[in-house]
């Protein structure tokens, strides 16, 4: 009988984990899928291969862009030069890509480790020179755009077909490439990072940095390790953007840096570091992608849509700040 | 040889013990005139002209003016981004009250100025009462500001050519010499200077963006200061917005993107601290000149933009490291 | 003969903060297998010369020895090589992380290519609880979600899974439940036996004698020191921890002569099960000390006095009048006069980069203005009284206020609520960290506010402080009142029994 009750409590004490644990994240998915269910009845094609091939594709650069702001923002910082990286490495692929698939896949792995380096670079002045992630972000933005628009002066370059085929058409005509894509970055990249040693203590940086330098740890190389996996993650950002558009332009990435933020908030990542991850961040691109197809369906007038996609984020961010009004002691909301 | 000496070990000393907040501002302007210096040498000879510099600060002043807002609501530690979109909202919906008549400018500016005032409140009332970080909020805002910008302007063209008026002030340089925005941008400095340096409400500003618990514990209502902060922020940003258009002889979208993330650097540039509490506001106006000569500069060098946007990151982070020196150097 | 090397040596270390001297000249020294204490009054040295052993603080001069070698320690990297390990009083714990991966931050279980076994982490956290005693922590919770009391079980776990050859332990009891404790002292008992050491600040003299072998005593940055526990009683303890006998310390008390005029009264205040209907009063010119164990409520009495408190029932009256506080700006203001001293001072009493000038006028500068803007002159005369008047050691008043000693910090902030003329301060442990000389002036200064016909509610950790400084003490335990002690009643024998709840006898709520 008490064993009974027992096992009750604990389940009922594991769901009230789950849902509080998950509660903005679960917020991200549900408004997601409510989107999705709106998509699917304004539009009976919707769940047709080539409809929701095409979704995925408009939502994917913004996905990575904003799952590589996710890993610095996890560690309390900001990084404004996720656009400019994204403008950067799709300048550089768009220079760099041969006709022949051997060097094509070099190509790819130079402007990845270019990304990667971009990231170290933000880190490792915010880490040795004591300065705010914010501002050193700020100024590197205007280094890696400059770095850019010196790659590539006018939009153009080449990009070969089977590039974005691999990547922005369908597998067996059935499943979107992009999305297979979008896993195995997950799978191969941001998995082992955030299951390993490393990833355990970036998000113990961002949640208590002092307590996690106490514990013996190396938060410097916390740091660097995620500034350099937000790099490594911009540039994939190019990569894809690369393949949709088939040229590079050096202006490309300019919009990817303030909606990054807009996404990772949208996924009830805390701006203050330590909790959250790239699957909120995930629903969060895909929410705001989805509203313009539904505003398309809806016969609304396609004017209207950065209006409700401001709408939806300002709601989310209200709705984020809701448990201000639970609050007992005030000095609590302050400090 | 030891006056020399001695005067320039005086000098150190009067740069070491000097305040931090006064020494960024000293470096500022020293980078000025260094540029200046460089710049006649380098570029043109005209460079040392009043006439060159006058034209340089006409140029800088409508960036001196958002710097002003964007300054106060960093010194309160939050950022403000929706700088673009405000001004841009009030420009057009001016412009389209004024409807290119002189009599009509009045209502127009009004219109103008309380959409600034409209959009800090509402910045202010999130940040200071449901406590919504700052840099989130203003981007909404600044988002759904451009959405409600591009619904109206585009689904029905409005009136968007300025009274003559208006561009008459953003353009006239009076007696040839004298530009009117630079005098608005004067006025609008020693508003800022009294309302920082010298009032309750900037001594409030300065206490909150350093500690808002021990703030709100000596009872000062620190909500009240960060609502305070974003509509000074909001209003400077119309009025921005309005000689901005007055200048073009227009209001058009996306006439504000090119100053939002200026607006930042210049205040950092100019020695306050991105995390709020410290900073003078001499230095904003060092920052801003800063921009505006090298931009000029390196244009007239016909340095490539690529270039250009390099050279410009690198001195942003060259200025935080010489401040960030000085202050280990006191420790 | 050689002797073995002590465990820990330490020799003629000083270190300074800014102008204060945390440490001159102190020596230490620890042997294996020993439960060793350090006590001493607050701002004695203790908590700097702990920090120094971690590698948190590195010393300005001086040596330690660990094991016999010469440490060169840098970071807590380097003190954990070395085999100690901190348990610090402020928690240092990552909230957003699970309890099993705070444990086991510094070497989670992993594989080849360093992934994190969550399987594994949980068992090793599971036996290690177990072994430990602190069974029932999850260790699959948030930090965020356990109650105080356990996150400082975890504190210790998570410091004892590195093997410590040396634990210390910064007040690392002072959160804990009773039972807990126990299982604590089970833990260092152990480890002694081992032949490791625990070295641990405590302020309860109770606990030093119950699980300390050897205790050293500190003052104003110097070992005053070292005993066998049992060697010296109490009396000699506190006698060299404070230098002086406790009548020259605190002011002497006014006599009574005529009846209070009521200042405070506090009538059936109620919040969140953490107060339960308290009533108090406080009178004119009459010092009333807050007493109990820590964390019975004292603390939120004074917010919500203050106004910082959503949600509280009952009344509030000032000089008679019901009043409805709802912020610090109404509290302050005049009718009510109300002063906060808060607990700590360098975050919530004042603005540590603004100047010592900015920081006095801080609370008044609207009335030391016309239209907005200072009057900067009189602000200044302002301001040169105050610092006269309250003595603060200062060179220039455009001196930022962390430039300054704790005491002349404190002073500034007490010199901050003179000029609203305050009617009534509620002081949150005042004299935390502050040396011996300047804490005497503070007590003075108290004791003058009080005879110009302030009130004042005195929470103290400190029970020699309530007993000198107060006229009455309410015993505070679980949110209510338990206890009055008035005059002669005040020992430092009776606040603590009536704190743990002996001879407990409620005061009985005011019926309306």
């Amino acid at each position: 009988m008490t064993a009974n009750i027992s096992v009750e409590a604990a389940l009922r004490l594991r769901f009230r984990r789950l849902v509080n644990r998950n509660f903005r994240v679960g917020l991200a998915f549900i408004a997601m899928f409510i989107l999705l269910t709106i998509n699917a009845a304004l539009n009976p094609r919707f769940f047709t291969a080539p409809v929701l091939t095409s979704t995925s594709n408009q939502a994917m650069t913004l996905i990575f862009a904003g799952m590589a702001q996710t890993s610095v923002v996890v560690t309390g910082g900001i990084d404004l030069s996720v656009g400019p990286i994204i403008s950067l490495t799709n300048s550089l692929a768009s220079t760099l890509f041969p006709r022949n698939v051997p060097g094509g896949i070099g190509a790819i792995i130079v402007v990845l480790l270019a990304g990667a380096l971009c990231g170290l670079v933000n880190g490792l002045i915010v880490v040795y020179g004591r300065l705010q992630p914010i501002i050193v972000t700020l100024a590197t933005a205007s280094i890696f755009g400059g770095i850019a628009l010196y790659l590539r002066p006018t939009p153009g370059g080449f990009v070969p077909d089977w590039y974005n085929a691999v990547l922005t058409q369908r597998i067996f005509g059935l499943i979107p490439a992009s999305l297979v894509f979008l896993l195995l970055v997950i799978l191969v990249v941001w998995t082992p990072f955030r299951r390993s040693r490393l990833g355990m203590w970036v998000y113990a940086t961002g949640s208590n940095e002092a307590a996690t330098y106490m514990s013996g740890i190396n938060v410097n190389r916390a740091k660097l390790a995620a500034y350099m996996m937000g790099g490594l993650l911009a540039a994939i950002a190019g990569l894809f953007i690369t393949a949709q558009t088939q040229s590079g332009n050096a202006s490309t990435g300019a919009v990817f840096t303030l909606q990054s933020i807009a996404v990772v908030v949208l996924g009830g990542t805390s701006l203050f570091g330590g909790s959250g991850g790239v699957s909120g961040t995930i629903a969060g691109g895909f929410t705001l992608r989805l509203i313009s197809g539904i505003l398309f369906f809806a016969n609304v007038n396609p004017l209207q849509q950065p209006l409700w996609e401001g709408a939806v984020m300002l709601i989310a961010v209200v709705a984020g700040a809701s448990r201000i009004f639970t609050v007992k002691n005030r000095l609590d909301i302050l400090r | 040889m030891t006056t020399i000496a001695k005067s320039a070990s005086s000098a150190r000393s009067w740069f070491a013990n000097m305040d931090s907040q006064n020494r960024s501002a000293v470096i500022a302007y020293l980078l000025i005139a260094v540029l200046i210096i460089l710049g006649s040498i380098f570029v043109t000879p005209n460079f040392m002209t009043p006439t060159f510099l006058l034209q340089q600060l006409r140029q800088a002043s409508f960036l001196g003016i958002i710097a002003a807002g964007q300054m106060v609501v960093i010194l309160v530690g939050n950022i403000d981004l929706s700088v673009s979109w405000t001004l841009n909202l009030a420009a057009v919906v001016a412009t389209a009250i004024a409807a290119g008549r002189n009599d009509l400018l009045i209502p127009g500016i009004l219109a103008g100025l309380a959409i600034g005032a409209i959009v800090g409140l509402i910045n202010g009332i999130g940040v200071a009462y449901l406590r919504i970080p700052s840099m989130v909020l203003t981007l909404g805002t600044n988002t759904v500001l451009k959405g409600i910008m591009v619904f109206y302007t585009g689904s029905a063209p409005q009136f968007q050519k300025t009274p003559d008026f208006l561009s008459y002030v953003a353009t006239e340089i009076i007696g040839g010499v004298i530009p009117i925005t630079v005098l608005v941008w004067a006025v609008v400095s020693i508003i800022s200077i009294f309302v920082l340096h010298r009032s309750t409400l900037g001594r409030k500003i300065y206490a909150v963006g350093n500690n808002e618990v021990a703030a709100y514990l000596s009872g000062i209502r620190t909500p009240r200061v960060l609502v305070g902060a974003f509509v000074l922020s909001g209003v400077l940003n119309a009025l921005a917005g309005l000689l901005i258009a007055g200048n073009a002889g227009r209001s058009f979208n996306e006439m504000g993107e090119p100053f939002l993330l200026p607006s930042i650097a210049a205040v950092v540039i100019g020695g306050t601290s991105i995390l709020g509490g410290s900073g003078k506001y001499i230095g904003t106006i060092a920052g801003v000149i800063i921009i505006r000569l090298l931009d000029s500069g390196l244009s007239v060098m016909q340095v490539s933009p690529a270039a250009r946007s390099i050279i410009f990151g690198l001195v942003i982070l060259t200025m935080l490291f010489l401040y960030g020196r000085g202050e280990k150097a006191r420790k | 003969m050689d002797t073995p090397p002590l465990l820990v040596q330490v020799t003629n270390v000083t270190k300074r903060f800014g102008g204060t001297v945390a440490l001159n000249e102190a020596s230490f020294a620890c042997r294996h297998g020993s439960i060793h204490a350090l006590v001493g009054e607050n701002g004695a040295g203790k908590s700097t010369l702990v920090k120094m052993l971690a590698g948190v603080v590195v010393p300005d001069s001086g040596q330690i020895d660990i094991n016999g070698q010469l440490s060169t320690m840098q970071s807590p990297a380097d003190a954990a090589r070395l085999g100690i390990v901190p348990v610090f009083q402020e928690l240092s714990l990552m909230t957003s992380l699970t309890v099993a991966e705070n444990v086991f931050i510094s070497n989670p279980p992993h594989n080849r290519l360093g992934l994190v076994n969550q399987r594994k982490l949980r068992q090793q956290s599971e036996a290690l609880f177990a072994d430990l005693g602190f069974s029932h922590v999850d260790p699959d919770a948030l930090v965020s979600e356990l109650p105080l009391a356990q996150r400082q079980l975890v504190e210790i776990a998570k410091a004892l899974s590195r093997h410590p050859q040396i634990l210390i332990m910064d007040e690392g009891t002072s959160a804990l439940a009773v039972h807990d404790v126990s299982l604590v002292f089970a833990v260092m008992r152990r480890m002694r036996d081992e032949g490791r050491s625990v070295i641990f600040i405590s302020h309860r003299m109770d606990e030093v004698k119950e699980i300390a072998d050897h205790l050293t005593i500190f003052r104003d940055g110097r070992n005053l020191g070292s005993f066998v526990t049992g060697e010296v009683n109490e009396g000699q303890m506190v006698q060299l921890m404070i230098g002086h006998s406790l009548e020259e310390v605190f002011p002497p008390k006014p006599e009574i002569t005529a009846p209070r005029q009521p200042l405070l009264e506090v009538i059936n205040l109620s919040w969140d099960n953490r107060l339960n209907n308290i009533n108090l009063s406080v009178g004119k010119g009459e010092i009333v000390g807050l007493g109990g164990l820590d964390g019975q409520g004292q603390g939120e009495l004074l917010f919500a006095l203050f106004g910082l408190l959503n949600g509280i029932t009952g009344q509030i009256c000032i000089e008679g009048k019901p009043r409805h506080i709802n912020s610090p700006s109404v509290a302050a203001k005049a009718g009510i006069n109300l002063a906060l001293i808060p607990e700590d001072r360098k975050t919530e009493g004042l603005i540590l980069k603004m100047s010592v000038g900015n920081n006095v006028t801080m609370a008044t500068i609207d009335e030391l203005s016309r239209f907005g803007l200072i009057d900067e002159r009189r602000e200044l005369t302002t301001i040169q009284r105050v610092i006269q008047q309250m003595q603060v050691k200062v060179s220039t008043l455009k001196a930022p206020v962390n430039t300054l000693s704790g005491g002349n910090q404190q002073k500034v902030v007490i010199g901050k609520w003179l000029l609203t003329q305050a009617k009534l301060y509620l002081l949150h442990d005042p004299s935390r960290g502050i040396d011996v000389g300047t804490k005497q002036e503070i007590y003075r200064l108290i004791r003058e506010l009080a005879d110009q016909g302030a009130g004042i509610l005195y929470f103290s950790t400190e029970l020699a402080e309530l007993v000198g400084m107060c006229d009455r003490v309410l015993i505070f335990y679980e949110g209510k009142v338990i206890r009055e002690l008035v005059g002669a009643e005040i020992t430092q024998q009776a606040i603590v029994s009536a704190g743990m709840g002996l001879n407990a006898t409620v005061v009985e709520p005011i019926e309306k």
